[in-house]
């Protein structure tokens, strides 16, 4: 198939006419090619599932600048899929996949945007099986969204939903946390992101290693908006368990620290897009550690928060910080804006 | 960027959290200090360091905030002048949420006005660059230290000729409200942790006034956990031996007469006016406004109708701002009012009294 991108994008890219026809076989086949997307049939036919439950997920992604250090629109959408349905247990299979591109849109992002999917879903050994392209006018849009629905299937026996978090588990990053967060945060502010870079991965490979070396993991969480503060507040409302932080174990590059200085932001408040919160039996913790460790994607894994007791009326999430002192964890109000000074 | 471990470092800590417990039993009285920097408040409800006080020692917050002390008609005119045709207002993101007479920025943004935010006022300079055919308000707050930035933008503003950049002044500076705290029959402030941020901007010396002419004791400090606590004992210990004088706890930052270069430019744009703090009212010579040779950059000469200044009902913003009461205190803490509904000034900047408390001490606070 002949590789062709326009230099920039029409209205009549949309209209479901030739240039839509061109645009879907000179961009996106060459680089999403499999067999089930080529027939370009009305639905996707998908051969029979795996034995266990189906696991369905849908995203959609609006992420300013789309194209940052460590990854672009595109190969994030196929990121965040995987990993909503890897978190949840299962083993992805197929992702559907949108576009919803502005008039105007500069064409080489948009063939960046594809080749970071078809990279992505290499990666993670899933296949895009449909798609659709809208085009917006100009102004209506900010440039390219995407949109997706993925379909996995959790393997018989696979249980990671929050009520098996039992007091005592510990709760391992698989890397340090607010990579991705803080490279979006300093390019949109114009800081320069130096060697940091985003985190953007998909995690499935990590996440069946762990399961294969027998770790009973009891719930799992990717910590993507919010952060790491809004997983930990809806799995202590959903367990009804207390989840206490350590300070000094909790995995942060010197460079994110920096920006959250910088730009006065919460660390545990920025998004990851390639790291994934487990909660583990504390019987087991070394060995899941070693576990995530072995795997290239968790080798700085760490044990960063414990399981205690029930909330109660105590407060659900708590920190115990670098200077002995204690403080709650909330989720952040809105958008996390900069301070003034 | 990162600071020395050593300001971090939990044993060091805990040696001054023993010395502050020896002092203060040796003063034998309780005794009030004060911070008056909003990134002292966050650094200290971040660190939790309050919790590690003995009972002997009350650390409260001031007037440090720059959105907290913004009064509600500096919000009011800003959404007139967005209201106005082909006029474009830039802030900086924390003003957003702060609520107004009517209104609030974030809510005026949602409604469609013409509202953006930057991180400097150069990115303010650059959306009046960009659009030729608006004019282009930047909402001029904070204290001496985002003056300096302002007034490099206005500079580049005026080499360049760029006529549709204008500015709504509402900066402000720290000494003036320090003297009418110190001047408070219902406040007994003991000590100041003076601003690091803003001394580095203006020496220390401007501060000199507190121990000469009302014998209270200041100590400019930074931002570390252990900064925080080494001005704290620095302070008691200038308490228990009568001292007052000003000590300077930041030097690897901080001068006697702060960053001239800086003074320079503010002095070229602005000049000292009376101004409206939330909380404290009218001070005299505490805002920057601008030189009348500028009055074609000045926001806050065009003609605008506003609605009658309204405060929101039951809110205590004030007293928390002057540091007579703490949140908890206020009826609207943690209920009404909390992060993501504020109903003060104080709950909006994570820098706000009221927003660090909620979020980070309410293990100690009465609402827990």
């Amino acid at each position: 198939m002949r590789k062709t991108t326009p230099d920039r994008l029409l209205l009549g890219h949309g209209s479901g006419g030739r240039l839509t026809h061109e645009l879907v076989t000179g961009t996106f086949l060459p680089a999403l090619d499999n067999p089930i997307l080529a027939s370009l049939s009305d639905a996707a036919i998908l051969p029979e599932l795996p034995p266990g439950r189906p696991a369905l997920t849908t995203d959609g992604f609006v992420v300013d600048p789309p194209i940052f250090a460590g990854g672009d629109l595109g190969y994030l959408s196929v990121c965040g899929t995987v990993n909503d349905l890897a978190v949840a247990g299962a083993r992805p299979l197929w992702l559907t996949w949108a576009l919803i591109l502005e008039e105007g849109a500069d064409g080489a992002l948009i063939s960046t945007c594809v080749e970071g999917t078809a990279r992505a879903a290499a990666e993670a050994g899933i296949q895009i099986v449909a798609g659709d392209t809208k085009v917006v006018p100009r102004g209506k849009g900010d440039r390219i969204y995407a949109v997706t629905a993925g379909l996995g299937v959790v393997p018989p026996g696979r249980d990671t939903s929050d009520t098996r978090i039992q007091d005592g588990d510990v709760v391992i990053a698989s890397g340090p946390l607010g990579d991705h967060g803080a490279t979006i945060m300093a390019s949109r502010h114009g800081l320069g992101t130096g060697d940091l870079k985003s985190c953007c991965a998909p995690l499935n490979g990590l996440i069946e290693s762990v399961f294969e070396a027998g770790i009973d993991i009891h719930s799992m969480h990717d910590p993507t908006r919010g952060g790491v503060l809004t997983v930990c507040n809806e799995v202590a409302e959903r367990s009804g368990r207390r989840i206490i932080l350590t300070e000094t174990a909790i995995p942060v590059r010197p460079q994110v620290r920096a920006v959250c200085e910088v730009l006065g932001l919460e660390i545990l408040g920025l998004a990851c897009e390639g790291r994934v919160l487990a909660w583990v039996p504390r019987d087991q913790a070394e060995r899941a550690l070693a576990a995530f460790r072995q795997h290239p994607d968790g080798r700085d894994a760490a044990i960063f928060a414990r399981v205690e007791g029930t909330i109660g009326g105590e407060i659900p999430v708590v920190m115990e910080t670098e200077v002995g002192s204690t403080r709650p964890l909330d989720m952040l109000s809105g958008s996390d804006l900069p301070r003034i000074c | 960027m990162s600071e020395a471990p050593e300001l971090r470092n939990p044993r060091a800590i805990a040696a001054l959290i023993r010395e502050i417990r020896g002092v203060s039993e040796t003063i034998g009285r309780k005794i009030t200090l004060m911070e008056v920097c909003g990134t002292h408040t966050h650094a200290v409800a971040a660190a939790g360091l309050r919790q590690m006080l003995p009972p002997g020692v009350r650390l409260i917050s001031g007037p440090g905030c720059p959105v907290c002390v913004t009064p509600v008609d500096y919000l009011d005119r800003a959404l007139a002048l967005a209201a106005l045709d082909t006029t474009t207002v830039c802030t900086f993101g924390d003003l957003m949420r702060v609520p107004s007479s009517r209104s609030s920025l974030e809510r005026a943004h949602a409604e469609g006005q013409p509202i953006e935010i930057v991180y400097s006022p150069r990115d303010a300079l650059q959306v009046a660059r960009d659009n030729p055919d608006r004019r282009v308000v930047f909402l001029a707050v904070g204290f001496e230290t985002t003056a300096p930035t302002i007034a490099a933008a206005l500079a580049e503003a005026e080499a360049d000729k760029a006529e549709n950049f204008l500015i709504l002044p509402g900066n402000k500076v720290m000494p003036p409200p320090m003297r009418a705290l110190v001047e408070d029959q219902e406040l007994k402030v003991d000590g100041f942790l003076l601003p690091g941020h803003v001394s580095v901007l203006t020496g220390w010396e401007c501060f000199r006034f507190l121990a000469e002419d009302y014998s209270v004791p200041g100590a400019v400090v930074g931002f570390a956990p252990a900064d925080v606590m080494r001005g704290v004992a620095n302070l008691l210990h200038q308490v228990e031996k009568g001292n007052a004088e000003i000590a300077n706890l930041y030097s690897r930052v901080v001068s006697p007469h702060g960053n001239q270069v800086a003074a320079k430019i503010v002095e070229r744009f602005f000049e000292p006016v009376a101004t409206n703090w939330r909380g404290f009212g009218e001070i005299p010579g505490s805002g920057l406004g601008l030189r009348p040779e500028f009055a074609h950059r000045d926001a806050s000469l065009i003609e605008v109708e506003l609605p009658p200044p309204h405060e929101p009902v039951g809110c205590a913003c004030g007293d928390v701002l002057r540091g007579v009461i703490d949140p908890p205190e206020c009826a609207l803490f943690g209920t009404a009012c909390q992060p993501a509904t504020p109903v003060g000034a104080c709950m909006v900047s994570s820098e706000g009294t009221c927003a660090a408390w909620y979020r980070h001490e309410r293990l100690t606070g009465t609402t827990t």
